[in-house]
């Protein structure tokens, strides 16, 4: 008498196919990422629990290095660059920096500002793999020459009825006077809003805020 | 299917003095090339969401000379906070009191000035306001933070204030008895 054969499964499975997958995804999000590009002045920004990107359209970004230098940059966007334009041309025009058609175009292509208004025809002449932290950084150390306010005066009327996003991105261990004068520049201005870039960072628990966000009630701005 | 050869370990014997063919299997096992694709993607996944930076909004008050327009402080539900150098932290709550009998300036650090913020929180009405005052010494990380724990703590309203004198000179005093952090 012959028994019925029991078919013997093999417990291993074929793993080609998620393997392929599993590539498939991974080719995916390497080529997707986009790389930061090195930043020519170095920032460490402090953490914030705040959840909210950064915005990336009609940016105005200041950064404050570690030795208090203060640098202005725009977007990365076209309508940001043809901003940056508009402001280096009202200023050369209020201010008679004495910039040439060409200057303009070096210092629009430029990734930042950092040097003081009468500085700015030797920035325009520099190569840009020149322009690093050695800059002088737009001078705002004092009231009497804080040229901060003039720089956010271009930008008010460059925005004229739009509202850009103004961007404060300074280092962890910049000193409060560099601060307070780049907010003395916003302030006189009425450019009374603007956002610090951080690190997000989870919440504490047991806080407040954390509480809040286990009911699920959504973060104000 | 992916497997192994495994039939040298004695799987199905063909009978006594039947030589084993040589079959190799070209089948490879893919389980570990699979471990790795998983490994790296979620690498990837956890270092781009990651480096995408926040921002945290701050709205100035506009500085009005008028007296009238100015938001009126409620003294006893105020608390000032004044940021020193090395990382220290003072707060006094209400009016600055020091006296040779009573003395509200105490010296903190910011582990410990969310309890401070939440306890007198929790003691005041809606009128509670923080006050900060940066001084001179406190680096930009220092002012991040302390807005950043009025967010944690879900206080509605804060300010930014220019130092006094007199808080200025409290603080230097103190700057060497407080325990950095």
């Amino acid at each position: 008498m012959s028994r019925p054969k029991i078919a013997r499964k093999s417990t291993n499975i074929d793993m080609t196919a998620m393997c392929d997958v599993a590539f498939l995804l991974l080719s995916f999000f390497i080529l997707t990422t986009k790389f930061k590009p090195s930043e020519a002045v170095p920032v460490t920004t402090p953490n914030s629990v705040s959840a909210k990107i950064a915005p990336e359209k009609n940016v105005i970004l200041i950064t404050l290095n570690k030795d208090g230098k203060v640098f202005f940059s725009v977007g990365d966007s076209k309508e940001d660059k043809e901003k940056k334009e508009t402001i280096l041309r009202s200023l050369n025009g209020s201010k008679n920096i004495g910039l040439s058609e060409s200057d303009i175009q070096a210092l629009v292509k430029a990734p930042f500002i950092g040097v003081s208004l009468g500085q700015l025809p030797q920035q325009a002449k520099m190569n840009p793999d020149q322009m690093n932290a050695t800059l002088p950084g737009i001078p705002v150390q004092d009231t009497t020459n804080n040229q901060m306010v003039d720089w956010m005066h271009a930008v008010t009327e460059a925005y004229a009825g739009s509202k850009p996003n103004i961007l404060l991105k300074g280092d962890n261990v910049a000193k409060y006077p560099a601060f307070k004068n780049i907010i003395a520049a916003f302030k006189k201005n009425d450019l009374l809003k603007f956002q610090m870039v951080t690190n997000p960072e989870s919440v504490p628990t047991g806080t407040d805020l954390w509480k809040a966000n286990q009911k699920g009630e959504k973060q104000v701005d | 299917m992916a497997e192994m050869d495994t039939s040298s370990g004695g799987g199905h014997k063909k009978g006594p003095g039947v030589k084993k063919g040589k079959k190799m299997s070209t089948r490879v096992d893919l389980t570990p090339m699979v471990d790795l694709g998983f490994l790296l993607i979620t690498f990837f996944i956890f270092t781009t969401t990651m480096s995408s930076p926040t921002a945290l909004k701050l709205n100035l008050p506009a500085d009005t000379k008028d007296e009238k327009q100015q938001n009126k402080l409620n003294e006893n539900s105020a608390l000032t906070i004044m940021l020193g150098k090395d990382n220290n932290v003072f707060y006094y709550e209400g009016q600055l009191n020091v006296t040779a009998g009573s003395n509200n300036f105490k010296a903190s650090n910011f582990k410990d000035i969310r309890d401070v913020i939440m306890q007198k929180k929790a003691r005041t009405d809606t009128t509670f306001m923080v006050i900060i005052k940066p001084t001179d010494e406190s680096n930009y990380k220092n002012i991040v933070d302390i807005l950043d724990e009025m967010r944690i703590n879900l206080v509605g309203r804060y300010a930014l204030v220019e130092i006094s004198p007199d808080e200025d000179k409290l603080v230097k005093l103190s700057q060497g008895g407080a325990a950095p952090q």
